[in-house]
């Protein structure tokens, strides 16, 4: 009877572990090897084969395509400089240089991956687009209100992501943070609907 | 006490068991990773265009609305497959992913050069199989490795302005992958 108990016990301890930790794992995005400029967060080894067993699992699980390393990187990020997370009520500006790059996009997502409606029907920039100042730095409104400039609609959701992607980069697996990778910065302000 | 303290370690070791296992067949066993995802919309050996990502349907989460976006499902059952990708006017990129959506391989109009992006897909096994004095080993024919039977070709052509998607569109749209 007690070791019938105990073995119980066992189970319980290692289905309640087991599959909590899993799901911890891959709800909270952890992997690892990333590759951290601010606030920005890129993962350039998810798009080689070697690829962690976590960024994986959460690709797979997402239905994501990472992209491949011969092509670009991405960072994404969910939070401003400070760590506060991105609300879409408020402003956002996102000001700076970039790494260099061919070409880079500046996109805003839902936290699950969708694109956010807007009356402009403006989903981001490309490098391309983005108006800069003489000296070469932008600066990005993030809003749910139109602003002048370079205005990026929320939509006034709760919650967002912000994703840029480098494409033909030096960017990459051997690269460290610090001065060879600038990123712009992201700072709330306090200008809220 | 102690007894009882051993079936709590235990149920921690094997625990850790099961979620490691769990992370390792997760790849395996998810039945909407990209691959289910766009295997309804892309013919085998055979590119096809993907819509542009829109607030309401996305073909897989976090598609870059900036680009045009092609889809190959190769199957290299039957012998090798040659890609054609014709190079866009800013930028154009070809990634290929295992069946289990590794990035394994990329390239780019720039490492590709010329105006299209041009190469063969085979297995270890078929890359063995080829004659040794043909041609076909001259420096001009670029040949990828394929880790798995099956996977995805994406085919991405960039339009910096929205003005350039048509071109870009068009140019992806005589993408082609078929077997040799």
């Amino acid at each position: 009877m007690r070791l019938l108990i105990g073995l119980l016990l066992s189970f319980v301890i290692a289905a309640g572990i087991g599959l909590g930790s899993t799901w911890f794992a891959l709800t909270q995005n952890l992997s690892f090897g990333a590759l951290e400029l601010g606030a920005w967060k890129g993962y350039p080894r998810n798009g080689t084969v070697g690829i962690d067993p976590y960024a994986r699992a959460a690709i797979a699980r997402n239905g994501e395509l990472p992209i491949g390393s011969g092509d670009g990187v991405a960072f994404t990020t969910a939070v401003d400089d400070d760590g506060r997370p991105l609300d879409g009520r408020c402003d956002v500006i996102v000001r700076g240089t970039t790494p260099p790059a061919r070409y880079f996009t500046v996109t805003l997502y839902t936290p699950a991956g969708r694109l956010v409606a807007n009356s402009l029907d403006r989903h981001g920039f490309t490098s391309q687009e983005l108006v800069r100042d003489a000296s070469g730095d932008f600066e990005i409104t993030v809003s749910p209100r139109v602003r002048p400039g370079n205005w990026l609609p929320t939509g006034g959701i709760d919650s967002y992501v912000l994703m840029m992607r480098f494409y033909d980069t030096s960017l990459g697996i051997a690269t460290r943070a610090g001065r060879e990778a600038p990123m712009p910065a992201v700072r709330s302000t306090r200008n809220c609907q | 006490m102690i007894r009882w303290l051993l079936w709590i370690a235990g149920g921690l070791v094997l625990g850790g068991i099961v979620h490691l296992t769990a992370i390792m067949a997760l790849p395996r066993t998810a039945s909407r990773d990209a691959y289910a995802r766009l295997a309804p919309l892309a013919p085998v050996n055979g590119f096809a265009l993907l819509p542009a990502p829109t607030p309401e349907a996305s073909s897989v989460p976090f598609m870059d609305p900036a680009f045009a976006v092609a889809v190959c499902r190769y199957d290299l059952t039957k012998g090798s497959v040659k890609l054609t990708v014709p190079v866009g006017q800013a930028y154009t990129s070809v990634t290929f992913y295992t069946r289990y959506d590794v990035a394994y391989y990329a390239i780019n109009d720039r490492s590709a050069g010329r105006r299209s992006i041009e190469l063969d897909l085979m297995t270890t096994k078929q890359r063995d199989d080829l004659p040794d004095d043909e041609e076909i080993t001259a420096a001009d024919r670029l040949i990828v490795e394929s880790p798995t039977l099956t996977g995805l070709i994406v085919a991405r052509a960039f339009s910096p302005e929205p003005s350039m998607t048509p071109a870009a569109t068009a140019a992806l749209q005589a993408a082609q992958c078929k077997p040799q």
